[in-house]
């Protein structure tokens, strides 16, 4: 198997679903002769011309909307939008039109569209380069929010992506893009969406994170292991559609749970783990559920390491619920 | 109610609202702000010599399409006030511009609508009874009572579901075109919006798209002078509307919007550019909104009586109906008679609309996504338990 980052699984997906369905086509700025700020399209445009590679003009709203009439038209779209932090201008596009054409048209319309997008802290990119809008669209009923964390589930759940007959708004977490090296398959490669990853089985706690900070709760449950504390992780890989499922099973089982996510505090997605998990396993907990993550600031420059939750900080936690 | 107006037609003087266009300074490939006609007020033929090309069974099909809609429109608020349907979008004053432009179409070609054109897609072959299902929130019409009425989608003809966002239209009606450029399908989408819409960021997001990659659409600025209660003058300090089309690098055409013929015949120069790999065309129809922004407006708290009196005395069914009058091909027996058609077909499908079951319960969980997601399915599952033995909230009125 070869082994890619996340940047390369990603071109490796476009290419593979590229050549095997006509009707995927791309869009986004910068996404064509240069092949994306990222990369993740190099090489695309030359393989399949302008007409299926397209640079568009600099208008975020512009590319999801026209993206929407492509999916309405019979076309699958692979919408880029450069930054997530960017992606405001295409809230409209995405939360009124996308997510509401199936329930709206009683399925006589349906936008079958993917839209790419880098998230997240840990490239030194101030408040507009490193934002997790995550919540914001988990909020949107008709919209699917994928978040992977390593390059083989990038591949596989953007194929899944692709291939899913609603819109998907697919995030790529940019600390993991080029620092995680693993084997991905060659060729057919489809994870499931709506399943929940069991990083690393432990029976004492349960971390949940999603995206850049799995491969912190890695990191944090290497150093509390050292210190006898088994940390079970689950990758919530999917945030809409929630795998309830896995992540009940494995809070029942060690009793203890631990969220981490990157963006501020107030309002993030895993407060709504938090609720799920007193709503439907309070009677299992041992401790408090805590949650780790950013702060309810804006994303700063300087203190960018402080901000986002490390292993340090997700270790405290850990010791916090253990000896709760 | 009559489609014929209860003023005797003024002699026009077309000027847009805040006084006459100042003279077109801009290169006449891009139109500009000369207003196009085709019939005076008075229904005479402007066209030049050989007379007005439009076959008889073509004009008396125009006059048809307007007067049903305006029909409708009477028929339609009758029932809002009657609380049968909550609210009402209606159209009165504008029929020449949605038929004119409707009629440019092909079957084959796709319609991005706004809240006026309703009448695009009953002209497209929207059954009444469906359209008044809609209005009513029936199961028994596809949208499963999940939007406000006027909020129509109809497939069939390729008339894209509307939804309230102001311009978001625009884009999809690009993005429609640019499919069917690459799947090299001769089809046109005509993408609709009002002047309020011109405002919109996705108005400058789709002209510019539509600019740079020639896509096949056309898009259909009805000016009917008011954004609910914002006149056209504080809408933009732009001299006309058309004259935009200019900044996008394609041609802007300012037509007045109650002259069915001007309109049929611009929009479908428009129409066939496009198909022919011309691009994109700025159409601005010149019209005005009679009646209130909805039947949840009131226009008197905010505009004068005089100025709606004055676009009264240029009723577009009028204007049309003096010309078949003028050429053998109408007159008062035979507009009864259509009127009487029309009014027939209006009652069948308020009947038959208003007959249809109310959606099922089931109906707010389906659809959201193709499959129900674990979680829909447990809200599903609860709802549907919790109401097998309780009667359902009383709704919020209308
Ligand atoms: C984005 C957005 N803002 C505001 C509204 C509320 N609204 C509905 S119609 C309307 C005026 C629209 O004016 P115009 O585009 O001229 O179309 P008209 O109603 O005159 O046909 C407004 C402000 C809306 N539906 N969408």
């Amino acid at each position: 198997m070869p082994v890619m980052t996340m940047v390369e699984a990603i071109n490796d997906a476009l290419r593979v679903e590229m050549r095997r369905d006509p009707r995927v086509v791309l869009l986004g700025e910068d996404v064509g002769v240069k092949g994306g700020v990222f990369g993740c399209s190099a090489g695309l445009w030359k393989e399949f011309g302008g007409d299926r590679v397209m640079d568009t003009p600099l208008s975020e709203s512009g590319i999801v909307g026209a993206a929407i009439g492509m999916a309405l038209y019979g076309l699958v779209p692979v919408a880029e939008i450069q930054f997530s932090d960017f992606i405001y201008p295409a809230f409209d596009q995405i939360v009124s039109e996308a997510a509401k054409m199936r329930y709206r048209s009683g399925g006589e319309y349906t936008v079958p569209m993917t839209i790419r997008t880098p998230i997240g802290g840990g490239i030194r990119g101030g408040h507009y380069h490193s934002q997790s809008p995550e919540a914001y669209f988990a909020h949107t009923p008709g919209l699917k929010v994928v978040v992977p964390s390593t390059p083989s589930d990038a591949k596989g759940l953007l194929l899944a992506s692709i291939r899913d007959p609603d819109p998907v708004l697919f995030m790529e977490p940019k600390l993991v893009y080029r620092t995680l090296k693993e084997e991905v398959p060659e060729g057919e490669h489809v994870v499931e969406i709506g399943k929940a990853r069991v990083v690393r089985s432990g029976k004492d706690v349960t971390l949940i994170a999603w995206g850049g900070m799995v491969g912190m709760c890695e990191k944090a449950a290497a150093k509390c292991a050292e210190e006898g504390i088994d940390c079970e992780i689950i990758d919530v890989r999917t945030i809409v559609p929630l795998d309830e499922a896995t992540i009940l099973e494995s809070v029942k089982k060690t009793g203890r749970a631990v969220i981490v996510y990157e963006a501020p505090k107030t309002g993030g997605f895993g407060g709504e783990i938090s609720a799920i998990l007193a709503e439907k396993a309070i009677e299992w907990l041992e401790a408090p559920i805590l949650r780790v993550t950013g702060f309810d600031t804006p994303f700063p420059y300087t203190l960018e390491s402080v901000y986002l939750p490390e292993p340090g900080r997700i270790r405290e936690a850990v010791l916090k619920v253990v000896r709760f | 109610m009559s489609g014929r107006p209860k003023h005797k037609s003024a002699p026009e003087t077309a000027a847009p609202r805040g006084g006459a266009p100042p003279p077109a300074t801009i290169p006449s490939t891009h139109g500009g702000d000369d207003l196009i006609r085709l019939l005076s007020p008075e229904g005479v033929w402007l066209g030049g010599s050989g007379g007005s090309p439009f076959p008889p069974s073509r004009l008396i099909e125009l006059f048809r399409g307007m007067l049903r809609i305006r029909l409708l429109d009477g028929r339609m608020l009758n029932l809002q006030r009657q609380g049968r349907i909550g609210f009402f979008g209606q159209s009165t004053g504008q029929e020449a511009a949605i038929v004119g432009s409707a009629a440019a179409l092909k079957p084959e070609d796709w319609v991005a609508p706004a809240l006026r054109e309703a009448g695009v897609a009953l002209w497209r072959g929207l059954p009444i009874e469906r359209l008044i299902a809609q209005c009513m929130g029936k199961g028994s019409e596809v949208s499963q009572g999940r939007q406000m009425p006027c909020h129509h989608s109809y497939r069939a003809a390729n008339f894209i579901s509307m939804s309230s966002v102001i311009a978001t239209q625009l884009l999809h009606g690009v993005g429609v075109a640019m499919a069917a450029q690459m799947k090299k399908d001769p089809i046109v989408c005509m993408a609709y919006l009002g002047d309020g819409a011109t405002s919109e960021p996705d108005f400058h997001s789709a002209l510019n798209l539509a600019g740079v990659r020639k896509a096949p659409v056309v898009f259909f600025c009805q000016n009917n002078q008011w954004a609910i209660s914002v006149p056209f003058a504080k809408q933009t300090a732009s001299r006309s509307i058309a004259v935009k089309a200019v900044a996008y690098g394609m041609p802007g055409v300012r037509v007045d919007g109650n002259d069915v013929l001007a309109v049929l015949a611009e929009a479908g120069k428009a129409v066939e550019r496009a198909r022919s790999g011309g691009g994109p065309t700025l159409i601005e129809a010149v019209t005005y909104r009679r009646l209130g922004h909805s039947s949840s407006d009131d226009p008197t708290r905010y505009r004068d009586a005089d100025e709606v009196k004055l676009w009264e005395a240029r009723d577009p069914i009028d204007r049309l109906r003096k010309h078949l009058l003028s050429l053998g091909l109408l007159n008062q027996s035979k507009e009864e008679a259509i009127e009487e058609e029309l009014q027939a077909q209006i009652s069948e499908g308020i009947r038959v609309g208003e007959a249809g079951k109310e959606p099922p319960l089931e109906s707010l969980f389906s659809d959201v996504f193709a499959e129900l997601t674990p979680q829909l399915r447990e809200q599903r599952d609860a709802t549907l338990a919790e109401f097998a033995h309780r009667e359902l909230p009383k709704g919020h009125g209308h």
